[in-house]
């Protein structure tokens, strides 16, 4: 089964995700922010990636952009999780690379549909 | 809504993490009104509203969700440099991070929210980001499903794989809403040397049978519609007129529905707060602090069956190096137990940093209240105590704090008058000594008033006529923690009620800590309490009389003596008291006390513990004075019923109970009034 990269430095939102992710068989690694899951990531090969956009020491689209120059990481489906409001975010995470995004607030059903559409 | 399934467990969590937030947002809010606006501040002030914002919609808390949705929008114009922060700002904004703890805790279904005052503020909010009412929503486009079906033209960038995006999934979204005819456009694929594996080459056109809205398209292609060139057109392309649809006005109706949802939504979740109230107490506990402990626990299996081992051995006739041996094992067993205990102990450990948070902001308004500048300044903030401690002592210190502003420190004219600098400054510590933690709050205020305190204490009976001459410095300040003493003529809403400084004290000593005051007439006051660091554990003096052995908490401990005869007193018939240099202390016979044979009756053939509690010394009558050491509490009352005198009990090495003694409680136990009988016949 697929192994999905989990960023968010809220413990709920990632907990959350988590546990849905595993439900539907996933294996899910966790990382409280982007330092973290670039760390992880390095060591590891993961077969998507969902982080969070604001987070402290190295947000979400520098993690993404950080993520594709390394070349096991070229391919890889990483999807931001983002508000609304947050549009010039949407188009700055393209930029760095990002293939695209989950608009919060999801539920469990949404962000399943999502990452299966995007993992076949 | 059936989706929500599950995401109780994440609550308490959320909860948790939105206190947090809270602080922080409101430390660094404190610190943007000192005048130091830094991005990264500023950015974690948005972070932590942010995050507050995403959790509560998503696990459903709308009233959280929409109050910090604005103020949200407000910090992102802070943060993206489009808005000033001026002071008016700041207090908006701390006062929004009040309305937000308010709203959490009805989210745990504690409180009541007052609804009014929060609507207010968000209306304040809104006012300040200049959007009246309603949101400023994004314009819905009607978007009508055509007849036959879509055409779509779609020719994806070269380098859209590079995003992670694979075209086929687009197509298999589209194949899932209906019919999906597809045809190949190969005609940008050079040959194959010159063929890069990396870039997407191809194109499709497309006729998707089936009647579904064009959002339903736009969805399919949103993430790679800035990264290819893209036409979606109905089949039977009849041109509409979009006008046609503006009719009946869609955007008033939209906001209405919206509107009525909100409410419709906030009164459920009201209802859903005050149904159940699970409030489990958690602490998070740093990963390396779990791993010390299970490393330790690694050890100790590894000791005890290393002395399992030399066990077998020893029955099969033991030399004198497997002796060795088992003595070596018994000591690491030893050693590992205590560390163990030691890690184990640490989990319940927190930095005091979670007392001393909230100091900012109570000195920040209540400094504006009272029209004082005041500097705060914190140290040791890092410094650990135990969980339990730390939630009892919040109380006292926050009492001692105001106090410190109230009547400690002085307005700013008062100040410079008096030669001063017109910021006053408190400071709160805390640091490790040997087994207690030391906080202490000091300021440079006007101080303890001398003549003030001695007045109130003659007039209250507290001190004779007699006794005001000898009254030292130390001990006049020692007065004003006497119950129902205190020298404020007025009584302010801020402090001084009173109620004070002796609740203060008593508080202290049931966590079995000790408040002292150091103070200088016009230079300010020192309040310094000792605590220990864990209600679990206490270090201990054995001591014997006859058969038993009792525990003596070393923090009460003074000094022990050999009694003299020539200062031995008996007064009133009974009552012994013994003279220590310019005190009396009032003996406490433990034999006595507990019904029990003890080697001696004669005070000058065993030995005096003088300790000290409740300000008030006395000297207990033991047989022997035996080792120190940390013992474990058990509490009698749990396991048997309280007794006066008696804080506790442990089990020691041999497996036998002692019981722990309750300093205070002995002195109260032990006639007071046979001291003051002496101190006059004296």
């Amino acid at each position: 089964m697929a192994t999905i990269l989990a960023v968010d430095d809220s413990t709920s939102m990632r907990q959350m995700v988590s546990f849905t992710l595993k439900g539907a068989g996933y294996d899910v690694v966790e990382a409280a922010d982007g330092e973290q899951a670039l760390a992880m990531a390095r060591g590891k090969q993961v077969n998507l990636v969902l982080t969070d956009v604001n987070m402290p020491k190295m947000d979400g689209i520098t993690l993404i952009k950080n993520l594709r120059t390394l070349p096991n990481y070229k391919f890889t489906p990483m999807l931001m999780l983002t508000t609304e409001s947050a549009a010039n975010k949407k188009q700055e995470g393209k930029a760095a690379g990002a293939t695209g995004w989950i608009v919060k607030p999801f539920n469990p059903e949404q962000l399943l549909a999502t990452i299966k559409k995007v993992l076949g | 809504m059936s989706t929500t399934t599950g995401m109780e467990q994440f609550h308490q969590t959320f909860f948790e993490e939105s206190l947090e937030g809270l602080d922080l947002m409101e430390s660094a809010l404190l610190n943007l009104d000192a005048g130091a606006v830094d991005a990264e501040m500023i950015n974690s002030i948005f972070r932590a509203a942010h995050s507050i914002k995403g959790g509560s919609a998503t696990f459903g808390f709308t009233a959280l969700a929409d109050f910090t949705h604005v103020l949200e929008t407000l910090l992102d114009e802070v943060r993206d440099g489009s808005r000033d922060v001026s002071q008016g700002l700041v207090a908006l904004l701390l006062r929004a991070v009040d309305a937000l703890r308010e709203l959490v805790a009805a989210a745990q279904g504690g409180a009541a929210v007052d609804q009014a005052a929060v609507d207010v503020l968000q209306a304040q909010l809104r006012a300040e980001l200049g959007q009246g009412g309603g949101e400023a929503t994004a314009a819905t486009v009607a978007t009508a499903a055509a007849a036959g079906g879509w055409r779509i033209h779609f020719r994806p960038h070269p380098d859209i794989l590079r995003t992670g995006n694979d075209p086929l999934r687009i197509l298999r979204e589209l194949a899932d809403l209906g019919e999906l005819r597809v045809r190949l456009d190969d005609s940008a694929l050079p040959e194959w040397p010159a063929l890069d594996p990396e870039s997407c080459l191809l194109g499709w056109d497309l006729e998707l049978h089936a009647e579904v809205e064009r959002a339903a398209i736009d969805e399919a292609f949103a993430w790679v519609a800035d990264e290819s060139t893209l036409t979606i057109e109905p089949l039977a392309a009849p041109q509409q007129d979009p006008a046609v649809d503006a009719a009946s006005d869609p955007t008033v109706a939209g906001e209405l529905v919206a509107e009525r949802r909100r409410t419709d939504r906030r009164q459920s979740e009201d209802r859903r707060g005050s149904a159940a109230t699970a409030d489990a107490s958690s602490i998070r506990v740093g990963t390396n602090k779990i791993d010390a402990l299970i490393n330790m626990v690694g050890e100790l299996v590894i000791t005890q069956s290393m002395l399992g081992q030399i066990g077998e051995s020893l029955s099969l006739g033991a030399t004198e190096s497997q002796i060795e041996k088992l003595c070596d094992g018994l000591a690491e067993l030893e050693r590992n137990t205590r560390e163990l205990q030691e890690s184990v102990m640490r989990i319940r450990m927190l930095p005091i940093s979670f007392a001393f948070n909230r100091f900012p902001r109570l000195v920040h308004d209540l400094g504006g209240k009272l029209d004082k500048q005041i500097d705060l300044r914190l140290s040791g903030e890092n410094t650990e105590l135990d969980k339990t401690v730390m939630e009892k002592i919040s109380d006292p210190l926050v009492h001692l704090v105001r106090n410190a502003i109230d009547h400690g420190i002085e307005t700013p004219e008062v100040r410079t008058a008096a030669g001063k600098p017109a910021v006053g400054t408190l400071h709160l510590d805390a640091c490790h000594q040997g087994g207690n933690i030391v906080i202490e709050i000091s300021d440079d205020g006007a101080g303890l008033n001398r003549e003030k305190i001695l007045g109130k204490a003659v007039e209250r009976g507290v001190v004779s006529d007699d006794e005001v001459a000898e009254m030292t410095d130390e001990k006049i300040c020692d007065l004003i923690f006497q119950p129902g003493f205190s020298t404020v003529d007025a009584v302010s809403d801020v402090s001084g009620r009173g109620v004070g400084m002796d609740v203060v004290r008593r508080n202290i000593q049931s966590l079995g800590g000790s408040v002292e005051v150091h103070s200088q007439q016009g230079k300010g006051s020192r309040f310094i309490i000792r605590l220990p660091l864990t209600l679990a554990i206490l270090d201990g003096q054995l001591v014997r009389v006859g058969d038993q052995i009792y525990i003596i908490p070393l923090v009460s401990i003074i000094e022990s003596l050999q009694a003299r005869e020539e200062l031995i007193n008996l007064v009133a018939g009974m009552a012994e008291v013994y003279r220590l240099r310019d005190d009396y202390l009032s003996v406490i016979r433990l034999h006595r006390l507990f019904n029990i044979q003890a080697d001696t009756e004669n005070l000058t053939e065993g030995l005096l513990v003088v300790v000290e509690g409740d300000g008030q010394k006395a000297g207990v009558f033991v047989d022997e004075l035996l080792g120190q050491q940390q013992v474990v509490i058990k509490s009698l009352e749990s396991n048997y019923r309280r007794v006066e005198g008696v804080s506790g009990a442990t089990i020691l090495g041999d497996g036998s109970v002692a019981l722990i003694m309750d300093v205070p409680g002995l002195i109260r136990l032990t006639n007071a009034p046979s001291l003051d009988a002496a101190r006059k016949s004296a």
